[in-house]
């Protein structure tokens, strides 16, 4: 009964969001045969959808997306990976959590675009510059959730592994990091949108190979319909970037009150 | 598993496995303390079935994370074999009244009562093995691949008695495990901690707040009085060795029993100490 009711809403709500798009394309289109704005400004919605049409066929446009991809996915994976190990020591020991606190409060507000003149100082404008960018920010993110999570851990809990005998390695592996998880997952969902943020901004400043480049190329041609092509690209990014994460969230929380709740639904 | 537990005679000279002496705890509380122990003592032989009972907030739980080696004592000590206990010492099992919190929920049952197993490094096979058996032996050979969160509380509770009986402890400590389930599930588990008690030949101790389920389960029963905490008394319990919820219950000395312990636990309310020292 509910679960019918829950599958009709969801398949009004699908219905709701095509309707969305499509309303937005229509508005634009109209704004844009209105000439209000110069076409060499805001070309149509319809000129720009072929126009992407035709970007998926060339392997150019991939190779350009394949670029985007790796920097983002290794910004991401540097990060996360030392934000983990990084907070699980400094998490486990008050000395040095009290020692890095200020620190940490300090330099985690800075945005990472400000960041962008000390890479490039730093590794020129290379990959590796438009690097230190993507990780700097998605990293405190993770960082400040896994502090969270290692304090996180119940007490009953604590004293169960403590009475039946595990030592610093298991409690880590079955207790600590299983707690600190859903503040990590949280955090890596985020941080994967910063990270895709931060990847765009990166090669637009810097000018290393990916989609920001290829817009700054677009626009500077000037290719009104190839740059309104590339920023739907990216947005369409940064959907699947969100629906993945959401996705592995499900999968890897399943024991998790939260993700349980909509299971049962 | 029940062969070996029977033939390791562990008694020291004294005759105790468990010996309690003078053990006080006060809890530092900011600036102020809370004295949740004030003295106790007592003695525990090996394969007894010890029930503890004290009114809500006299310092149960406080005397048995002393007792496992969770708590530091203020005063006094605790030694278990003659030896004194300063950390969870590898002989004793814990089952707590907290079963939600205590079980894991990112682990299925059988890798919940799997754990402290696999952590002492035994291999994968004769650890299934062990972990099947004592699932079988709570009545959940079934629920190996469950997740505790699947399963009601009285069936979580048993996953936690499992996991104990699988780590082959030769204390069991219980801390009030059946406050939080209905009636009838726990008239069974009560029924199932006395059948683990006798299949396996532990030592026992069963904290509980629950004046009928001391003396029912007991065959000895530390009334404590209430904060500052003492024993009041330390009560053997004739009853007979096969116990049922019905007739048990129904007989002359189980009403007898029930009755002195409360009018101790009364007396106690009235500050009326009997075990306290001049
Ligand atoms: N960690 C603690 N810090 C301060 N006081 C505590 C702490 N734990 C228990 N107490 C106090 O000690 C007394 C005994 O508590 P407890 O051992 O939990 O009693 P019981 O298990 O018999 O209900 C209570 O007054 C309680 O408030
Ligand atoms: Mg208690």
């Amino acid at each position: 009964m509910t679960s019918v009711a829950a599958a009709a809403a969801g398949r009004r709500q699908r219905v709701l969001g095509v309707v969305g798009i499509l309303g937005f394309l229509l508005t634009w289109e109209l704004v844009a045969l209105s000439g209000t704005v110069s076409r060499t400004y805001l070309p149509t919605a319809s000129t720009t959808l072929l126009r992407l049409g035709r970007e998926l066929t060339t392997p150019g446009f991939w190779a350009i997306l394949a670029d985007t991809v790796i920097t983002w996915s290794a910004g991401l994976a540097i990060a996360v990976v030392a934000a983990v190990a990084l907070g699980t020591v400094v998490g486990l020991v008050p000395f040095l959590e009290r020692a890095t606190h200020s620190s940490v409060e300090f330099l985690r507000p800075i945005p990472s675009v400000a960041i962008i003149p000390l890479a490039v100082l730093v590794a020129g404008l290379s990959r590796e510059a438009a690097l230190m960018v993507v990780v700097y920010a998605p990293f405190w993110q993770v960082f400040v959730q896994v502090l969270h999570g290692v304090a996180d851990v119940d007490p009953v809990a604590r004293d169960t592994a403590r009475s039946y005998g595990l030592g610093r390695l298991h409690r880590l592996r079955h207790l600590v990091l299983p707690t600190a998880l859903p503040y990590v997952i949280t955090g890596v969902r985020l941080a994967a949108s910063i990270a895709l943020v931060l990847t765009i901004t990166a090669e637009l400043v810097i000018g290393n190979p990916g989609l920001g480049r290829q817009i700054e190329l677009y626009r500077s041609a000037p290719d009104a319909p190839g740059l309104y092509a590339l920023v739907l690209v990216t947005g369409g990014l940064g959907i699947l970037v969100n629906l993945a994460a959401r996705a592995a969230e499900r999968r890897l929380l399943h024991w998790h009150p939260s993700v349980r709740r909509e299971a049962a639904l | 598993m029940a062969d070996t537990t029977h033939e390791k005679p562990s008694e020291t000279r004294s005759g105790a496995l468990l010996s309690v002496r003078d053990l006080g705890k006060t809890y530092a509380v900011g600036s102020g303390e809370v004295e949740a122990i004030r003295s106790i003592s007592f003695d525990v032989r090996a394969g007894e079935l010890v029930c503890i009972v004290g009114p809500s907030g006299c310092g149960k739980t406080t005397l048995l994370k002393c007792l496992s080696g969770l708590l530091a004592p203020t005063a006094g000590s605790v030694a278990l074999d003659g030896q004194t206990v300063l950390a969870p010492p590898k002989k004793m099992a814990v089952v707590f009244q907290e079963y939600g919190r205590s079980l894991y929920p990112w682990l299925s049952v059988q890798d919940n009562v799997g754990l402290p197993l696999k952590a002492r490094g035994v291999p994968r096979g004769e650890r299934d093995d062990t972990v099947r058996a004592a699932l079988e032996e709570v009545g959940l050979g079934h629920a190996l691949t469950a997740f505790p969160w699947q399963l009601s509380g009285g069936m979580q509770q048993r996953v936690a008695i499992a996991r104990a009986i699988a780590y082959e402890p030769e204390v069991l400590v219980m801390d009030e495990p059946f406050a939080a389930v209905d009636a009838q599930t726990r008239a069974d588990l009560e029924d199932l901690v006395r059948r683990v008690w006798q299949d396996l030949g532990v030592t026992v101790l069963f904290v509980t707040h629950d004046i009928d389920e001391s003396v029912y389960l007991g065959e000895r029963v530390l009334v404590l009085s209430s904060s500052p905490t003492v024993v009041q008394e330390d009560l053997s319990v004739d009853l007979p060795a096969e116990r049922d919820q019905i007739s048990t219950r129904a007989l002359p000395q189980f009403t007898e029993l029930r009755t002195h312990v409360h009018e101790q636990i009364q007396r106690a309310k009235r500050g009326d100490r009997a075990g306290l020292p001049a």
